[in-house]
C-alpha cells in the first residue's frame, strides 16, 4: 500500500467576534481549502466558531523548549513590571 | 467514546529499557509532582512518550471502528430524526477520532504509522466493538451503556498529564454526554411502546451489559502494572471507575424498567456500594485477542474503506500539486 500523507495544519478558531482566535488542534488537508473545510467538519459541529484560520504546521516558528530560561528567566525578576509591586495609601489603593 | 482501560501491549518489540539522562527525569518528575502539563516539545522519558502514543492511538482507533456498528444502523433508522441524530453520533465518533491522532502525532508518530498500525491489526482498539448491533435498541444501549462506561474512562483523561491529550478529552468529553441521552431517550421511547419493543430493549441490555462493564479492563489485582499513575496519564483505578459506573446504572436501569443480568447484582449497605457477579475474563481475553463475532468484519471494513478511499486521497494531493506549480509559474 502506497501511502502519501497529506500535509498537517494547526487550526485556530474565532469562537466569537471580540475574541482572539484559538489554537484547538490540526487536521490533514491536502490545500489550504480542504483543510478549512476539514476544519470547519472536525472542529465546529456545534457553532464553536464564527472564523476559522488555518497554517501548514511546516510553516510555523516555535520556540525551543529548552531555551525557556534564557527566553523567559529575565522577567521574573522585574516585578516592579506589575501594579501589585507598588504599596500605596488605603485612602488610594483602588487606584 | 471510548478508552476501555486501554494500553493493552501492541505486540511491540521489547528492547532494553532507555536509561534517562537524570537530570532531565527529576524535573520531569517534579513537574508531574506540581501537577503541571507536559507539552509536545519537552523533554519526557521514552517510556512515557511510548505510553502516550499507545494509549492515544488505541483510543482514536476505538472511535474510528466505534463507527461501524452504529453506521450498520444510519439507513435503517426508524425515523428522520432518529437517523439526524444517529448520524450526528457517528460523525463525532470520527471527530473524535480526528482529535485524538492529531494529540498522538504530536509525540512524532505520523498518521500513516498509526492508519497501518490499525489496518494490518497490530494496534489494538477497545473490544467492545467486536460485539454485533443486533436490534435498533442496540443503538440505544450503545449510547446508554457504552457510551456511559466511556464518559467514566473519560473525564479523569481530561486533567492527563499530557497538554494535547487532555485538551482533547476535554472536548470529547462535552460531546459525549449527547451520546449518552440520546441514547437513553431512544430506549425510553422504546420502553413506551408495545411488549416487543421492550423485549428488544431487554434483548440488547442483556448482550451490553457485561460487555460494557468489561470495558473498565481487569480488575486492578490483574492488571499489568505500568508507570500510568506515577505519570498522571490514569488517575483512577479500573475498578474504582467500574464500580463507580455500576453504582451509577443500577438507578438508570430502574427508571427504565430493564432487569440488568446478574442475579448477584445488590446494593451493600457495608461497602456503600453495589456488588456485582463474577465478570467472564475469558470471554474478554479472547475478544481482545482477536475472536471476538465481528473482529474480522471491523478490521476488513476499515482495510475497504482505505482501499477505496486510496484514489480520493491521491486525486487531491495531484490536484493541489498542479495548483501549487500553476502558482508558481504565473509568478
Amino acid at each position: 500500500m502506497e501511502r502519501k500523507e497529506w500535509p498537517l495544519w494547526e487550526v485556530f478558531i474565532r469562537s466569537r467576534n471580540g475574541l482572539d482566535h484559538k489554537h484547538c488542534g490540526s487536521v490533514h488537508a491536502p490545500d489550504a481549502k480542504m483543510a478549512l473545510q476539514m476544519a470547519r467538519d472536525v472542529y465546529t459541529r456545534r457553532l464553536e466558531g464564527v472564523s476559522i484560520w488555518v497554517v501548514k504546521a511546516s510553516d510555523i516558528v516555535a520556540s525551543d523548549p529548552d531555551a525557556k530560561p534564557e527566553l523567559f528567566d529575565p522577567a521574573e525578576d522585574k516585578i516592579y513590571r506589575h501594579p501589585t509591586f507598588y504599596q500605596l495609601p488605603d485612602e488610594v489603593n483602588h487606584m | 467514546m471510548y478508552t476501555q482501560s486501554l494500553s493493552i501491549p501492541d505486540g511491540d518489540a521489547k528492547g532494553p529499557r532507555k536509561v534517562e539522562n537524570p537530570d532531565y527525569l527529576a524535573e520531569f518528575n517534579a513537574k508531574i509532582d506540581a501537577g503541571s502539563f507536559i507539552e509536545p516539545k519537552d523533554w519526557m522519558p521514552e517510556a512515557y512518550r511510548k505510553t502516550l502514543v499507545r494509549q492515544i492511538s488505541q483510543h482514536a482507533h476505538s472511535e474510528i471502528v466505534g463507527m461501524l456498528p452504529e453506521g450498520n444502523w444510519i439507513t435503517r433508522a426508524p425515523s428522520l430524526k432518529r437517523k439526524a441524530i444517529l448520524l450526528a453520533k457517528v460523525q463525532d465518533e470520527g471527530g473524535h477520532g480526528l482529535y485524538l491522532y492529531a494529540a498522538a502525532e504530536t509525540l512524532g508518530v505520523s498518521r500513516d504509522e498509526l492508519t497501518e498500525a490499525l489496518l494490518s491489526g497490530k494496534a489494538k482498539y477497545s473490544s467492545i466493538f467486536n460485539y454485533p448491533t443486533l436490534n435498533w435498541a442496540d443503538i440505544g444501549v450503545i449510547g446508554w451503556l457504552v457510551d456511559g462506561a466511556a464518559i467514566m474512562n473519560q473525564i479523569p483523561l481530561c486533567k492527563c498529564s499530557y497538554g494535547p491529550y487532555a485538551r482533547a478529552m476535554v472536548r470529547v468529553c462535552k460531546e459525549e454526554s449527547f451520546h449518552q441521552r440520546q441514547g437513553y431517550d431512544l430506549l425510553l421511547h422504546m420502553m413506551r411502546g408495545t411488549d416487543e419493543q421492550r423485549a428488544m430493549v431487554q434483548d440488547a441490555v442483556d448482550r451490553w451489559w457485561f460487555p460494557s462493564i468489561m470495558m473498565f479492563g481487569p480488575h486492578d489485582k490483574d492488571s499489568v502494572h505500568t508507570d500510568s499513575a506515577r505519570w498522571g496519564i490514569k488517575r483512577i483505578s479500573n475498578d474504582d471507575l467500574r464500580q463507580k459506573f455500576v453504582d451509577a446504572t443500577v438507578k438508570q436501569a430502574e427508571v427504565l424498567g430493564v432487569g440488568l443480568p446478574d442475579p448477584d447484582l445488590k446494593w451493600n449497605e457495608a461497602r456503600g456500594h453495589y456488588d456485582f457477579g463474577v465478570i467472564d475474563w475469558d470471554e474478554f481475553w479472547n475478544v481482545v485477542g482477536g475472536h471476538g463475532q465481528c473482529n474480522v468484519d471491523r478490521l476488513a471494513a476499515r482495510n475497504k474503506a482505505w482501499e477505496d478511499g486510496a484514489w480520493v486521497r491521491e486525486a487531491a494531493i495531484a490536484h493541489a500539486e498542479k495548483m501549487d506549480k500553476r502558482e508558481r509559474q504565473v509568478a
